[in-house]
């Protein structure tokens, strides 16, 4: 029977081998020296918070894995010998694979500060990142201020997290506003206010230069490029990830940033694939980036690889780009592309609107010639995915969007609607008539 | 805010001391008149019981129910023994020992307590209310800016099953014992709300109005928890003020006001199979002999299980009646909400659940199956079976030891929704609908599920809401309430509770929405 094995069990190890198999009979082992079981790595911080116990984030009970003959080794690879077939674990043992997975997932940049390997310096990705910020920074009394260097998704769930224990938190942000180089501006500037609601002292257009360590060769200090030093117990790095392909070098398989594939997820080695964050693009596809360091692409990558590998020759195309993710207290989706001013191209026009009182805007990217619906940022409202994936799929104009708005409309029942004000900004900006139509499950469902 | 927080937890912890050692404390004292009354309305029969109780307890002081209750219940069992020896069964008495001495504890006691009713009734109910709300209304200010405020959860004793867990586990437990085993250790409970009891029905209170007093006002402070905790989310201050709502007026004042008006007791939202004596012969006589408002709560009771109940599941799934107007629903959703999270998500515990609401369901109709032959055909043997010992098994089993003493007294150990997740039959019906003809649903919101396990783990039900979202599907499952907390807890905005047409309500994705449409296709219409 053929031997698929899979190093790496986060959100694509796992689907891959999920989906393997639904659709076959073959042989599968999960390989992993982080957990015994998977895990949601989304939802490490809610551990720290209290909000769920560690067993909480794994999605499968542990009998799943059995029950479905999927094998999980805890091992670690060092190396692969793709001639022989084989895995070296670090314990001397050899594993013989006939397909191979990698998806190894991506660990926390480190840019080479000094002192950036101190006790108490780390990023927040695996789970022993998690032990660590439980080790480093248990409470307001043995960390009497944590620093937090890189203003990403990573860096504002770690500040949430050290917020909920009362811990003092800098947060070190390089830009000039908050992940300005993803969010316009006005969604940006919301985000501001909401890190210095949460009595997080926020640090914008301020780099780190040095770590300092203490006699135990723990963190005492930081010090930044604007000359203050700041004291602190713990340091959260969080600026970006790479991929975790350093057991690759010299094994015959091309890497650049991480482990180059095609659209079929095939690296230049036969049999030998790889999905999730620690794969390459040769060719980003759309205006997506070779290396896709998110969830949701890491698990459409599983999908696409299972099928490839039970022999459905699959290309990974992924549809219209999605994401979400949560800034504190605040919801955020996107759906289509919506670009930066750092970012966008000429003809990318912004139409935003934002609540006067709550934490609510959102922003919606048009085509300045032909209108076309380009893509939509939402923040403290929900939002359909299949609404806007057709409205996308069907290219309509922004017009059509605004119209019928109320029917992409996700929150729960009972909450105050904004569509009427939206559209009433956007009538008075384009100088429409626009009046939105009342929501129907009839469109909503297609039905006739 | 901390120390206001301190000093009403403190304030608290001495009224529900001084609540909980009543029980133990008082004096009692029977004199010849009182009990010559109470012979003659009760129409006792029982020479040896009179002459007992006259010889033993008349014109004597009890310190404590503990000296005064074991005179009664055992002159009333040594009474009952002898005459069926001698088999003159006009004088055995069918009132239960201990609600025998509780009626006698009633009218004998005598004290302080008795005679300050009000005052007693404020360091009790009073300070706990008040001690509560200093606790819980400083979290306005505390829990920062709105939004999921789970914070602790897991490191709280509290909420995490440590020793303050099994405390109040204790406590809620006795509670249920003494409610339902022991009413003569209540006595001391209904002095406090009888002015409250004469004021609404115009009588003295019992146990039972005690135990409806103590409900209103437990959701009445743990409403306004909810209402601080979810201030951000819209549903949730809907769904708590409806629960409230027809708890205090449909459970408690609309009943007692009827007996009042001289008409029957009646809960007009309390549904057949979950009012589960509705077609017990003591209650169907009482109704016909009622007139006509008897008549009109015959039909209501039967149209609302039968129509009305099935109708709103089509049109708003099972949660209409669940999470938005039962009365257990509404205690779990207040006071329980501090414990939601202990319902075991387990397979083998979705197995165990099956099994029991739906045998429970059996049970209660095999039951009234019985006792509705037993009624037309006058009989009290059914099969060769005795329809009282049925009914008594029942009520003693489910109605007392389920519901009551498992239902709550759980909460801190398993959850606030046992016996609506493993024990109502009215749930088991509810649910058969929902999950076969209605047009409710949790709507997974396309792709965007991150696995995290928020939903899944904040489910009263015990649902792996998980399972559902990450794979892109809708939840249609038949125990879901809709109490609405998995959708307000998701951080990426997955899940919406709706209403919407039966036609797509399930829909099994294996491929999820994001990835390439011609894979999803070919994959998800196989």
């Amino acid at each position: 029977m053929e031997h698929i094995v899979i190093i790496g069990n986060g959100i694509s190890g796992v689907t891959a081998a999920r989906h393997i198999r639904k659709l076959s009979d073959k042989r599968i082992s999960i390989i992993s020296a982080e957990t015994d079981f998977f895990f949601s790595r989304t939802a490490l911080m809610y551990v720290y918070m209290g909000h769920m116990k560690f067993e909480h984030t794994q999605p499968y009970e542990d009998w799943f894995w059995k029950k479905n003959r999927i094998d999980l080794v805890n091992a670690y690879v060092e190396g692969i010998d793709h001639k022989e077939k084989t895995l070296r674990l670090k314990d001397g043992a050899d594993i013989r694979y006939d397909r191979l997975i990698i998806a190894t997932g991506s660990k926390p940049n480190k840019f080479g500060w000094p002192g950036q390997d101190s006790k108490g310096v780390q990023g927040l990705y695996s789970k022993q990142d998690l032990d660590g910020v439980e080790k480093y920074a248990p409470n307001n009394k043995t960390c009497k201020r944590a620093v937090i260097v890189g203003g990403g998704l990573i860096g504002i769930e770690l500040a949430e997290m050290l917020r909920s224990r009362n811990i003092p938190v800098t947060f070190l942000v390089r830009e000039n506003s908050f992940w300005n180089g993803v969010l316009p501006s006005g969604e940006s500037q919301m985000i501001n206010e909401h890190i210095l609601e949460h009595h997080i002292d926020l640090r914008l257009a301020t780099n780190l230069t040095e770590i300092l360590p203490d006699e135990h060769g723990r963190v005492k200090a930081i010090k930044t490029d604007k000359g203050d030093v700041i004291e602190c117990e713990f340091v959260g790095l969080t600026a970006g990830v790479s991929p975790n392909i350093d057991f690759l070098k010299d094994s015959g398989i091309e890497i650049g940033r991480g482990v180059k594939v095609n659209r079929l997820l095939e690296t230049n080695i036969t049999d030998i694939y790889a999905i999730g964050d620690c794969a390459e693009q040769h060719e980003a596809i759309g205006n997506r980036r070779p290396i896709e360091a998110v969830w949701y692409t890491g698990r459409m990558m599983g999908e696409t690889v299972a099928q490839t590998i039970c022999g459905n020759k699959t290309e990974y195309k992924p549809g219209h780009w999605f994401n979400s993710a949560k800034f504190l207290d605040v919801e955020y989706q996107t759906y289509g592309w919506v670009f930066s001013e750092r970012t966008k191209k000429d003809s990318e026009k912004h139409f935003h609107w934002r609540h006067p009182k709550e934490k609510i805007c959102i922003t919606v990217a048009y085509h300045s010639d032909t209108n076309k619906f380009l893509g939509i940022n939402t923040f403290g409202i929900r939002m359909r995915h299949e609404i806007f994936d057709r409205w996308l799929t069907e290219e309509r104009n922004v017009e059509y969007v605004m119209e019928y708005l109320k029917d992409a409309n996700f929150d729960p029942e009972f909450y105050a609607q904004y569509e009427t004000d939206i559209v009433a900004k956007f009538n008075t900006e384009m100088g429409t008539s626009i009046t939105p139509k009342k929501k129907s499950w009839k469109r909503i469902f297609k039905i006739a | 805010m901390k120390i206001i927080k301190n000093i009403g937890l403190i304030i608290f912890l001495m009224g529900l001391t001084i609540f909980a050692a009543l029980p133990v404390v008082g004096t009692y004292s029977l004199s010849p008149k009182q009990f010559g009354d109470f012979v003659g309305q009760k129409g006792i029969k029982s020479d040896l019981f009179i002459s007992d109780i006259q010889e033993n307890v008349v014109g004597q002081n009890f310190e404590g129910m503990f000296s005064f209750a074991p005179k009664v219940t055992h002159a009333l069992d040594a009474a009952n023994a002898q005459h069926r020896k001698n088999k003159e069964y006009k004088k055995i008495i069918y009132t239960k020992p201990h609600d025998m001495a509780a009626e006698l504890g009633k009218i004998s006691g005598s004290g302080f307590i008795v005679e300050n009713k009000g005052l007693m009734w404020f360091l009790t109910f009073g300070l706990g209310i008040i001690g509560a709300l200093m606790f819980i209304l400083p979290n306005v200010v505390l829990l920062g800016k709105k939004g999921i405020k789970n914070n602790g959860i897991y490191h709280e004793n509290a909420t995490n099953r440590g020793w303050i867990a099994w405390m109040v586990f204790i406590f809620l437990v006795s509670f249920y014992l003494i409610l339902y085993f022991r009413s003569e250790y209540a006595v001391n409970w209904t002095y406090l709300v009888d002015p409250i009891s004469q004021s609404l029905s115009g009588n003295l209170a019992g146990q039972w109005f005690v135990y409806g007093f103590m409900y209103c006002v437990v959701m009445v402070v743990m409403a306004v928890r909810m209402y601080i905790k979810y201030r951000h989310n819209m549903y949730q201050m809907v769904r708590t003020t409806s629960v409230l709502f027809f708890q205090i007026v449909f459970a408690f004042l609309i009943p007692e006001i009827m007996v009042r008006l001289q008409m029957p007791y009646y809960d007009f939202k309390n549904a057949f199979p979950l009012d589960y004596d509705f077609f017990f012969q003591w209650n169907l006589k009482s109704l016909l002999n009622s007139g006509g408002i008897g008549l009109f709560i015959l039909v209501w009771g039967i149209v609302l299980t039968v129509v009305i109940v099935p109708v709103m599941v089509y049109f708003f799934g099972k949660r209409w009646y669940c999470s938005w107007v039962c009365g257990c629903g509404g205690l779990a959703e207040t006071l329980g909400d501090p414990y939601r999270q202990h319902s075991s998500k387990s397979l083998f515990s979705w197995k165990v659940e099956r099994w029991l609401i739906h045998g429970v369901l059996l049970f209660a109709l095999v039951m009234t199956g019985f006792t509705l032959y037993g009624f037309f055909a006058e009989t009290g043997t059914v099969l060769g079976i005795k329809v009282q010992s049925i009914m008594d098994t029942y009520s003693f089993l489910i109605g007392a030891v389920f519901a009551g003493v498992i239902g709550t007294g759980f909460y801190p150990i398993f959850g606030n929704r046992v016996w609506c997740r493993f024990g109502c039959p009215l749930a088991a019906y509810l649910g058969f609908v929902q999950r076969f003809k209605s047009r409710f649903r949790i709507t997974t919101n396309g792709g965007q599920c991150i696995s995290c396990g928020n939903c899944s783990t904040y489910c009263e039900q015990g649902i792996d809401v998980r399972a559902y979202a990450q794979k892109g599907e809708n939840i249609v499952r038949s125990s879901c309430v809709g109490c609405g907390v998995c959708s307000a807890v998701c951080p990426r905005g997955v899940l919406k509770l709706e209403n919407g047409p039966e036609q797509g309500r399930i829909n099994p994705t294996e491929i999820l929405l994001g990835n390439d449409p011609d894979l999803m296709e070919l994959v998800n219409r196989k």
